[in-house]
């Protein structure tokens, strides 16, 4: 019996001292195995009486049980060690930054066409399109602007060869969606405009969004809502909006629409010449003349157009101060819209 | 158009500030450019008169003179300026005085003479930018009075932007008028009375294009002083309003002008012959003009002749040899109504823009021409004395302006304007603005005034309305309107989306002018003749874009230039393609990247992007809508690509753009190192697929690889398109997994490795079903290509 003792106390040991899993192995299979000494012990048993062998038996699968359950705990000691080594070698440094590339950005002058038209679409305005190379029958005539009419010396225009000229605002899609599509009419038409004039605050190519809505009943009032609807969502603002008389050929009355200064939250600074306002647009009631070129009745529809320039609306929102930026493309200016 | 507030208040005066008057402008339609003052800051400047002129004994260029200031005593005055002498008034400077920029007057020696003062010249009070001397004061300055009470320099100048429609307000007539329709106040303009002639002495006028020219008053003045000077309080106007003093003669018809409205020109009468004539021009004729050019006459063009030729462009400017000058003592007065029609756009065509064709063009009050005479003589008479002969008018009623009658209904007010405006308040408007208003049952019958050339139909009259009772009274209406749903069609994308794609994909989007320089696009597309603009705005904006590539490629070098070594941009627009006389205005949507493949980084390789890498991108947007089944990179060459690494894209067979590496040789000369392009035609991109359910297997699928070897030349999309028609319907995917060249592969070929994946839709594939097949693929890729099975 001391020596089953002994055995087991021998078994622990190695175990104990079992330093990874074969070893653990090895002392299982010299104690436990086939051959193992505990089994050896079991064999034996045969030789003895009756009631020893139930005694011995009992003693040596104690043993058995003792031994197997160390082996067990040293097996789960023995596998977490493992896996905390193997953690440990694949710790790697989650500061490095990440693989593959990031978005990169849109231009911020089609950030801000995008945003106009998002604003408008809400309201069942959808976006029309026109050519840039335009002929002068829509770019002016049909606009109530015939030949050597002064408001055209205002237009510095793009000529080419023949009649056809580049569009200087984007009011001729108003006339050719005119001539397509019946009332009620809810469109904007944002695009490409081009004057023959540079300078600082003057670039040959710029962008506008033309706004036109024809429809039964439609007034100044309604103009003067949707356009201090719009400004003060596009500025996410509560500004002041006001509208002063002003003459376009092509509405009338017209009017121009001046915000509160952003800058200066109207108090006269340099952005608007101390006025405190600061011009953004061109609106006005569509001009019975030009519903006449295009063949809709103007005694029963009426209508409202508007012109913005992105430009400006895109400067005073992101506080650009300097209007060729926009066309230098320089991707360290870019990149600041992102 | 420049207005002096005083002068503007004798005319009509309301109780309102100067800020005010200009807010009340402003929203009237008379936008306020700026309000300055008609002289900067000084203070202790009084009028003095030179008593005596001595040399100073140590200074050639100085003088010591003695100015009465009207003190007890007179003034030791040092002066340096030549034309000072004795008895002459200047602006005397006291001690104690302040002048422009803030500089104070103190006792001084100056060379050891003391100096209690200072003369001073109009450049010294901010009155001229003239080096011109002393100011010269007349005769009659009350010595001792302060200059700026005497000049009235407190005074204010309004700076009005006048839209084009609002020529009856280029004249201080006009827009007093406007004033007093806006506040309510009477304006009082100054009596004309006519002069009472002293001469019996006419000049013939003849008007052969009476319809250019419907009236036309002319007065010979015979006798003018030409030792006369302007008087200085009509010099302060000018200069007020933005007009140079150039002697009483002119002085006079400018004052007229900013006046009345009423531009008008006096010829030296001796310099004419035989009598004056108005009529076209015919072509080729010519005129030297005040300013010294000779330009070169159409038949569109109206001119003031004599016997001899042209005297003057009618309207636009006086003629070099007719013009008054400082010996003129004899002159004949025009004041003429030449139709708006006749002058607009004539100046702008030589290049001009007069103060006269400014006016013209925008509409003179028809009516106005023979008290813009009787006013000019009076005030010239007065100036240089004279003696006038009679007015001789000539008119065409017919060919006058008709008075216009217009009905403007109640109902159509509110209908535009949006809300109903008092009866009386639209009598009252109208009639402030100078309207004759006849109540009639719809509303109003309206004749406008003849210098209205605005008023011609009832929304003119509305927008008067609107204007006068104040947008800003107007209310403002939330939208409303019938709900409709727009149509979102699922077979278009938005090009946002493609936009939005690339930007997704690393991309930064540039927007770049839509007309290039002529010799950089040739250089990329010599076979193309591009749109050139008839006056471009410079060399390198001269042609339109006949591809996006050259406005990408000069964005590269930009960045390149400072110091961005990768640049991935790209932009959508138009491109401007001439065919057969019309120009086709193509959307497109191009890139170009140029530098690495990625960003510089520890995790990833810092090799150069190459034709793939840009490929991947264009596959990309093929497969947004769908069309990267049908799409084809075809072997093709591109002036502006390396032959060896360019495709054409083709989308259902059509050709819709291309892609590769710029031409080593355009590497070197456009300064921008490697740089990948493509560029798609928008609209088949735009054109998305609806996808169409098909049911699913329910049997296992099966994969078989193949390796191929087949001469380099062998595009490896033909082996793959001949693989898919040998599979026909069991194929649901072909991978190319490998393009091997090399070590165990002769030179000159190439093993290509596939992976098919194959499934029927009704059983299992068999092996020998499938054993069958990749037999037939290999003989059939055996006889197209040649290809062998790779050991």
């Amino acid at each position: 019996m001391e020596d089953l003792t002994q055995l087991v106390e021998q078994a622990l040991a190695a175990v104990e001292s079992a330093a990874d899993a074969r070893a653990l192995d090895q002392v299982r299979v010299a104690y436990l195995g086939k051959k193992g000494e505990v089994t050896q012990r079991l064999k034996q048993l045969g030789g003895l009486a009756p009631e020893e062998r139930r005694k011995a038996g009992q003693a040596i699968n104690r043993a058995k049980q003792q031994i197997a359950e160390a082996i067990q705990a040293r097996k789960g000691v023995l596998e977490e060690a493992a896996l905390a080594a193997k953690l440990a070698a694949e710790r790697i440094d989650v500061s490095l930054p990440g693989r593959g590339e990031l978005p990169g950005g849109l231009h911020p002058i089609n950030r801000t066409l995008d945003r106009i038209e998002a604003l408008f679409r809400q309201l069942g305005f959808t976006v029309a399109e026109g050519p840039e190379v335009e002929d002068g029958f829509h770019n002016f005539e049909a606009l109530n602007i015939p030949a050597h009419h002064p408001a055209r010396a205002m237009h510095d225009t793009f000529y080419f060869e023949d009649d056809r000229l580049l569009r200087t605002h984007t009011s001729p899609v108003q006339v050719r969606v005119m001539e397509k599509s019946a009332p009620p009419l809810r469109i904007i038409a944002p695009g490409r405009v081009y004057r023959c004039d540079s300078d600082v605050t003057h670039t040959p190519m710029f962008h506008q969004v033309e706004g036109l809505l024809v429809d039964e009943g439609v007034s100044f009032v309604d103009l003067k809502g949707v356009l201090d609807m719009f400004l003060r969502q596009f500025f996410e603002r509560d500004l002041a909006v006001r509208f002063r008389p002003s003459y376009f050929p092509f509405t009338e009355p017209s009017a121009e629409a001046d915000i509160q200064c952003v800058i200066c939250g109207g108090e006269g600074c340099r952005v608007c010449s101390h006025t405190g306002w600061l011009e953004v647009l061109g609106c006005g009631m569509v001009h019975p003349r030009v519903f006449e070129q295009v063949g809709i009745d103007a005694e029963r529809y009426t209508g409202y157009a508007f012109g913005m320039g992105v430009e400006r609306l895109a400067m005073l929102r992101y506080g650009v101060d300097d209007l060729r930026l926009f066309f230098e493309n320089d991707l360290r200016f870019l990149r600041q819209f992102r | 158009m420049r207005i002096s507030e005083h002068w503007l208040r004798e005319w009509v005066n309301p109780p309102v500030t100067t800020a005010e008057l200009a807010e009340r402008l402003t929203m009237a339609g008379l936008e306020v450019d700026s309000v300055e003052p008609a002289a900067p800051p000084f203070e202790g400047v009084v009028v003095g008169r030179v008593l005596s002129v001595e040399p100073h004994p140590d200074a050639d260029k100085l003088r010591v003179c003695t100015v009465d200031v009207g003190g007890e005593t007179p003034l030791n005055i040092v002066c340096g300026a030549p034309n000072v002498r004795e008895g002459m008034r200047a602006p005397t400077a006291v001690v104690g005085a302040r002048l422009p920029g803030g500089m104070k007057i103190r006792k001084a020696k100056l060379r050891g003479v003391p100096s209690e003062g200072m003369l001073c010249s109009a450049r010294e009070l901010g009155l001229s930018e003239e080096q011109s001397g002393l100011m010269e004061l007349p005769e009659d300055a009350p010595v001792g009075e302060d200059l700026r009470c005497w000049l009235d320099l407190d005074d204010a100048v309004i700076e009005v932007d006048l839209t084009p429609n609002r020529g009856d307000c280029l004249g201080m007539a006009g827009v007093a008028r406007e004033v007093s329709a806006l506040t309510g106040i009477d304006a009082h303009p100054p009596v004309v009375e006519g002069v009472e002639p002293a001469i019996e002495e006419t000049f013939p006028i003849e008007v052969a294009a009476p319809a250019d020219c419907p009236r036309y008053c002319g007065r010979v003045i015979r006798g003018l002083d030409p030792r006369a000077t302007t008087p200085l309080w009509m010099q302060e106007r000018l200069r007020r309003g933005g007009i140079r003093s150039l002697g009483p003669l002119v002085d006079v018809t400018n004052y007229v002008m900013l006046e009345l409205g009423q531009p008008m020109h006096a010829f030296d009468l001796a310099r004419l012959q035989g009598g004056v004539c108005v009529r076209r021009a015919t072509v080729g004729e010519k005129i030297t003009l005040l300013d010294g050019r000779e330009v070169e006459l159409d038949d569109d063009v109206l001119l003031i002749a004599d016997r001899q030729g042209p005297l003057a462009m009618a309207g636009v400017m006086g003629g070099e040899h007719s013009g008054v000058g400082e010996t003129t003592t004899d002159i004949l007065l025009e004041s003429a109504f030449f139709t708006p029609t006749t002058i607009a756009g004539r100046a702008r065509r030589y290049g001009m823009q007069t103060d006269s064709s400014f006016r013209f063009e925008r509409g003179v009050d028809p009516e106005l021409q023979r008290r813009a005479t009787e006013r000019a003589t009076a005030l010239l008479l007065e100036i240089a004395g004279g003696r006038p002969g009679p007015v001789v008018e000539v008119v065409s009623e017919a060919h006058l302006p008709a008075p216009r009658s217009v009905l403007l209904r109640r109902t159509r007010l509110e209908m535009i304007l949006g809300v109903a405006i008092d009866d009386q308040e639209v009598d009252g408007i109208l009639r402030r603005l100078g309207m004759a208003v006849e109540p009639v049952a719809e509303g109003w019958r309206v004749t406008a005034p003849p210098f209205r050339f605005d008023i011609a139909i009832e929304v003119d009259l509305i927008e008067e309305i609107g204007r006068i009772h104040g947008y800003d009274r107007l209310p403002s209406r939330e939208p409303r309107g019938r709900m409709a749903m727009a149509p979102v069609s699922e077979a278009r994308l938005p090009h946002a989306r493609l936009r939005g794609l690339l930007v997704d994909r690393g991309w930064q989007e540039v927007i770049t002018y839509s007309f290039v320089e002529e010799e950089w696009q040739r250089r990329l597309l010599p076979e193309r003749q591009p749109l050139a603009l008839a006056n471009p705005i410079s060399a390198d904006m001269g042609v339109m874009r006949l591809s996006l590539w050259p406005g990408l490629l000069r964005t590269v070098a930009w960045n390149r230039n400072r110091q961005q070594d990768r640049v991935r941009i790209f932009e959508t627009g138009l491109c401007f393609v001439p065919e057969e006389g019309e120009v086709a205005q193509i959307a497109r949507i191009g890139g170009a990247w140029s530098g690495a493949r990625y960003p510089e980084q520890w995790g990833l390789g810092s090799e150069a992007a190459d034709f793939f890498d840009i490929k991947g991108d264009v596959e990309a947007l093929l497969a947004l809508g769908g069309h990267l089944g049908e799409a084809r990179f075809e072997v093709a060459e591109h002036p502006a690509l390396h032959p060896g690494q360019s495709a054409r894209v083709l989308i259902g067979g059509r050709p819709a753009g291309w892609l590769g590496m710029l031409h080593p040789s355009l590497q070197a000369s456009l300064e921008t190192g490697p740089v990948l392009l493509f560029e798609l035609d928008l609209a088949p991109l735009e054109e998305a697929r609806i996808a169409r359910y098909r049911s699913l297997s329910h049997y296992p699928a099966i994969r078989r690889d193949l390796a191929v070897v087949v001469s380099e030349e062998t595009p490896a999309e033909a082996v793959l398109e001949s693989v898919r028609e040998a599979c026909g319907e069991w194929l649901v995917e072909l991978r190319l997994f490998d393009d091997y060249r090399g070590q165990g592969i002769e030179s000159g070929q190439k093993s290509l490795a596939l992976g098919l994946i194959l499934q029927d839709s009704s059983r299992t594939l068999t092996d020998s079903d499938v054993d069958g097949l990749m037999e037939r693929i290999v003989s059939g890729l055996g006889e197209q290509f040649g290809a062998t099975l790779r050991d």
